[in-house]
């Protein structure tokens, strides 16, 4: 360490390092029980819902949800351009 | 009621044969029969952090294999009353631990001791797993950093799921934080997570804060657990923390630092 590095004062990254971890974990603990292929389908769907609409990737969303003894698949597509089926 | 408690990390080298070293000469120091078992194998370290390392003889794999019975692998502690080691071997073969040679060794410390601590190794895979499926209770061994943190959290996942109690739908493992390897100078400048941050996204409750220090690598040196170092910081924060896993409300220590003169700390800085 030189004698300058004494006095070069750089931002504190435990803060960085603290939203990383809160986005990183909110994925990972969603993800935990998904199966391997839910990153496949979500690509799939994007490609299919893409041949009828104008769709940005975020506006679908793919997730397990576990109630109970039963594994259910929630696929949510929100249409673009706001309500009523606007186009 | 005997209690199996499990000291566990996912993340390697964070303190974790450490911590099951001192927590349960803790317990013993209260007066709980106790014994730690390192289920570490082929790397096996508890033996020397606890000083017995020519005192191995046969050792918890011989027992499961029906080599040695498991009077002849228990150690006892010279120093503390109550506390005995369970050591495990250097074998290579990490398929010498199965569930049903667990779970009859374990079952029979239970007839013979309060609390038996578990020493994971690191992982989230077979080793890991076998030392977490039985336990009662587990404790998170977790130092202020981001890869830390993320493995212990993978590893309150894999309890929640994988743990024999999860699995026979019991009531859940009870989980407890414990921070170790905290170091108050570099948590004080932000370059390392606080306990708060660690609280806050871990979100199970705080055993205890063990900050860094060198009389733990000292400790080993000597191969005693740190514990009876009751002079160190180190050895009066796992002491607080036993005593809370006893049921004691103690106050956090050691959260902020001592303050440092403008010497000391660039004396420290370039060291
Ligand atoms: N509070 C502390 N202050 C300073 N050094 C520490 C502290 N706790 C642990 N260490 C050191 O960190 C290293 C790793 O500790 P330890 O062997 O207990 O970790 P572990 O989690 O059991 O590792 P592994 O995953 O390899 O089994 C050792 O050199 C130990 O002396
Ligand atoms: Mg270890």
């Amino acid at each position: 360490m030189s004698l300058l590095d004494l006095f070069r004062k750089q931002p504190p990254s435990a803060p960085a390092a603290r939203e990383r971890l809160q986005i990183l974990m909110a994925h990972e603990r969603a993800g935990v029980r998904g199966p391997d292929y839910l990153p496949k389908l979500h690509k799939d769907l994007l490609r299919v819902c893409k041949k009828y609409m104008q769709i940005s990737d975020d506006k679908v969303s793919v997730r397990v949800e576990e109630l109970g003894n039963v594994s259910m698949l929630e696929v949510n597509i929100e249409l673009p351009g706001g309500g009523a089926y606007a186009r | 009621m005997s209690k199996i408690i499990v000291m566990t990390s996912g993340k390697g080298g964070v303190g974790k044969t450490t911590s099951a070293a001192s927590f349960a000469a803790g317990l013993a120091l209260k007066g709980h029969k106790t014994v730690v078992v390192d289920f570490d194998v082929g790397l096996r370290n508890l033996d020397l952090v606890m000083g017995c390392e020519r005192r191995v003889v046969f050792d918890f794999i011989n027992v499961i294999n029906g080599d040695a019975r498991l009077k002849q692998a228990l150690i006892r502690d010279k120093r503390v009353e109550n506390l005995w080691i369970l050591p495990t071997s250097q074998t290579r073969d990490k398929n010498a631990l199965t569930k049903p040679g667990v779970e009859r060794v374990l079952g029979a410390l239970r007839q013979e001791f309060d609390f038996i601590i578990c020493d994971s190794p690191a992982g989230i895979e077979k080793g890991a797993l076998m030392a977490l499926y039985f336990s009662d209770e587990a404790v998170i061994v977790t130092n202020p950093e981001i890869s830390s943190v993320r493995d212990s959290d993978r590893i309150l996942g894999v309890l929640a799921s994988r743990s024999r109690r999860a699995e026979l739908e019991m009531e859940p493992v009870k989980e407890h934080l414990l921070l170790t390897r905290y170091d108050l100078g570099r948590v004080e400048t932000g370059e390392m997570l606080t306990v708060d941050d660690v609280m806050e996204i871990l979100a199970i409750p705080l055993l205890g804060v063990v900050p860094e220090s060198q009389s733990v690598l000292r400790a080993s040196n000597l191969g005693s657990p740190v514990i009876l170092d009751s002079a160190s910081q180190p050895g009066q924060a796992y002491a607080d923390a036993v005593g809370r896993f006893l049921g004691d409300s103690l106050e956090h220590r050691f959260l902020t630092a001592e303050r440092r003169g403008i010497f000391q700390r660039l004396l420290r800085r370039s060291a």
